[in-house]
């Protein structure tokens, strides 16, 4: 490849870079806002990510099965996939607070490794009853997520890029997602209730906030946003398996710990710089090395990118947010 | 005049160690009480019991009457029991008015609480020129200020302050002190926690003296002043 042509894709792969940055910064935030409040690593995000597109999935499915009822606007189809896929997850996500974690808290567990280990236990439990679940159900469990012309239609941009309907939909469905967060969180009293927990947990109690009811809602918030992503993924990227969840889970986890673990727009941040790093190094890469590193070390670029943000700012791009003791 | 809070035979643990040892006070309507006593005697663990932060071992803790020792704190704080805890605990990244605001988290009536806010930034006008301005930029008085003004934010019938004075100029120190007799005769009932004994046995109309987890003194506050072992320990007389 010359220099023009490499220059000529460059405003493709950043839009592309875009989408997933979109979709890492959507898993990040459930990271960071149980990180938030609990101090607690959630691995067990990433099958909540996973869970939500297996239930968006399912959606398209049983919508258009050819039995009993029956959805042919794909645009519905998605908007009813991602209020299932959301309201799944999200449940789940409150479920394995209040069956796993919250009884750690409660027993006083000082040793941070005890729920954190749990959350490793948690999430290989997630992922093979979902595989138990989809494969008695449908007899596998490698899913695909169906294509609909409307939605694959190709739009020419300006300077050379394209773009389907099902990605401006991701942008779109992400922005807003985004903007109702924001809006969540710094300007209704949920939101001051939340930001209240995660500086100091003791003293929101004595506000008359209870603690465990606001650290469900953060789980049902972080969960949903999560289970919205994975159906978008699904729809992007259309292979999902119950163990899909996993490598955009812990790339999404590197994300809040680039923008900063703890800090939302550090993890709005995170997602859109590792969503460029990895698209843009995927593309590059073989060029850089003269063909002796292709795509497939897009993965190691995040990883790498994590090492390097642990050992030289390990707080991260926006600084962590930890209640600065006064 | 009736005991609006009530603590019968309290006893506290931190893991093995027996903070409180059978602690038994009251408060009633109307009255400033303050309890004194050196570092490490039980004084905020006695403020925290109440609270509902840590919980009694046995004994009870009775306001109003009724049982409140088996309550979760944000529980107790709905029967109108307000707390400034020690060391201020104010939200750092909250607004000065954000934390105003969730002082008032229980009243959902918005009028109700911008007249709180009001009455709030009308005690402490410094609030009010900061009131944009993150709670972790504070000076040490002014967050003491906040601290006050968010509990209040609750509308309590019973205030419990945790070394409202501590680490505070002098000047700060009376202004708090007055602040405190104010709202008193404004009908605060007011449980005060103090290491500056001589200001606080000023106001308050009646003491406990606490001692290692023990209650060794009580009575009038002008008497307990007067008292050679008390001048001695704990105002610093001979």
């Amino acid at each position: 490849m010359s220099l023009a042509d490499l220059w000529s894709i460059l405003p493709q792969t950043l839009l592309e870079g875009l989408l997933l940055g979109f979709v890492y910064a959507m898993i990040a935030l459930g990271y960071t806002m149980v990180y938030g409040v609990l101090e607690l690593i959630n691995f067990a995000h990433s099958e909540i990510f996973m869970i939500g597109g297996v239930a968006g999935l399912e959606v398209f499915r049983y919508l258009s099965n050819g039995k009993g009822l029956e959805v042919h606007n794909p645009f519905l189809l998605l908007f009813l996939a991602l209020v299932v896929g959301g309201g799944v997850a999200g449940l789940v996500a409150v479920l394995v607070e209040r069956l796993a974690y919250r009884p750690l808290r409660k027993r006083g567990t000082i040793n941070r490794l005890v729920p954190l280990i749990t959350a490793i236990g948690v999430s290989f439990l997630l992922q093979d009853l979902v595989r138990a679940i989809e494969a008695l159900w449908h007899n596998e469990f490698f899913l695909r997520y169906p294509t609909y012309p409307l939605l694959e239609k190709t739009f020419f941009l300006p300077l050379g890029m394209t773009i389907q309907t099902k990605a401006i939909l991701v942008i779109v469905i992400a922005v807003l997602m985004l903007l109702g967060l924001n809006y969540l969180v710094n300007h209704t009293k949920l939101g001051r209730a939340i930001r209240a927990v995660a500086q100091d947990m003791n003293t929101a109690a004595l506000m008359g906030i209870n603690p465990d009811a606001i650290i469900s809602r953060t789980f049902l918030i972080g969960g949903s946003l999560g289970g919205v992503a994975g159906v978008l993924f699904g729809l992007m990227y259309t292979v999902i398996s119950p163990y899909s969840g996993f490598l955009p889970g812990i790339k999404a986890f590197t994300a809040a710990v680039l923008g900063g673990i703890g800090n939302i727009p550090g993890a709005v941040l995170g997602g859109l710089v590792l969503g460029q790093l990895e698209t843009v190094g995927g593309t590059y890469l073989s060029f850089l090395t003269a063909g002796n590193f292709g795509s497939e070390y897009a993965s190691v670029l995040a990883f790498l990118t994590l090492i390097l943000i642990l050992l030289f700012r390990p707080q991260g791009l926006l600084g962590q947010n930890v209640g600065e003791k006064v | 005049m009736s005991a609006v809070l009530e603590l019968k035979e309290v006893h506290t643990y931190y893991g093995h160690i027996h903070a409180l040892k059978g602690v038994g006070l009251e408060v009633r309507q109307g009255e400033i009480v303050t309890l004194i006593g050196a570092n490490g005697a039980g004084k905020s663990t006695t403020l925290r019991t109440i609270s509902g932060l840590v919980k009694a071992r046995r004994g009870e803790v009775l306001f109003q009457g009724k049982p409140i020792q088996r309550m979760a704190p944000d529980q107790i704080v709905r029967l109108g029991i307000g707390h400034v805890p020690e060391g201020r605990k104010i939200f750092p990244r909250l607004s000065v008015e954000e934390n105003l605001e969730i002082g008032a988290y229980l009243e959902n009536n918005s009028k109700v609480v911008l007249e709180r806010k009001n009455k709030a930034f009308e005690l402490f006008p410094r609030l009010h020129e900061r009131r944009a301005q993150k709670g972790g930029t504070l000076s040490g008085g002014e967050q003491q200020m906040l601290a006050i003004g968010r509990a209040l934010m609750q509308d309590p019938q019973l205030l419990l302050m945790d070394e409202p004075s501590m680490g505070l100029a002098p000047v700060l120190v009376d202004f708090i002190f007055e602040t405190i007799q104010s709202l008193n005769k404004a009908g605060k009932t007011i449980l005060l926690v103090e290491q500056n004994a001589r200001l606080a046995l000023q106001v308050a109309h009646r003491g406990y003296v606490l001692q290692t987890g023990e209650l060794t003194m009580q009575g009038d506050a002008k008497e307990l002043a007067q008292k050679p072992e008390v001048q001695k320990a704990y105002l610093g007389e001979e």
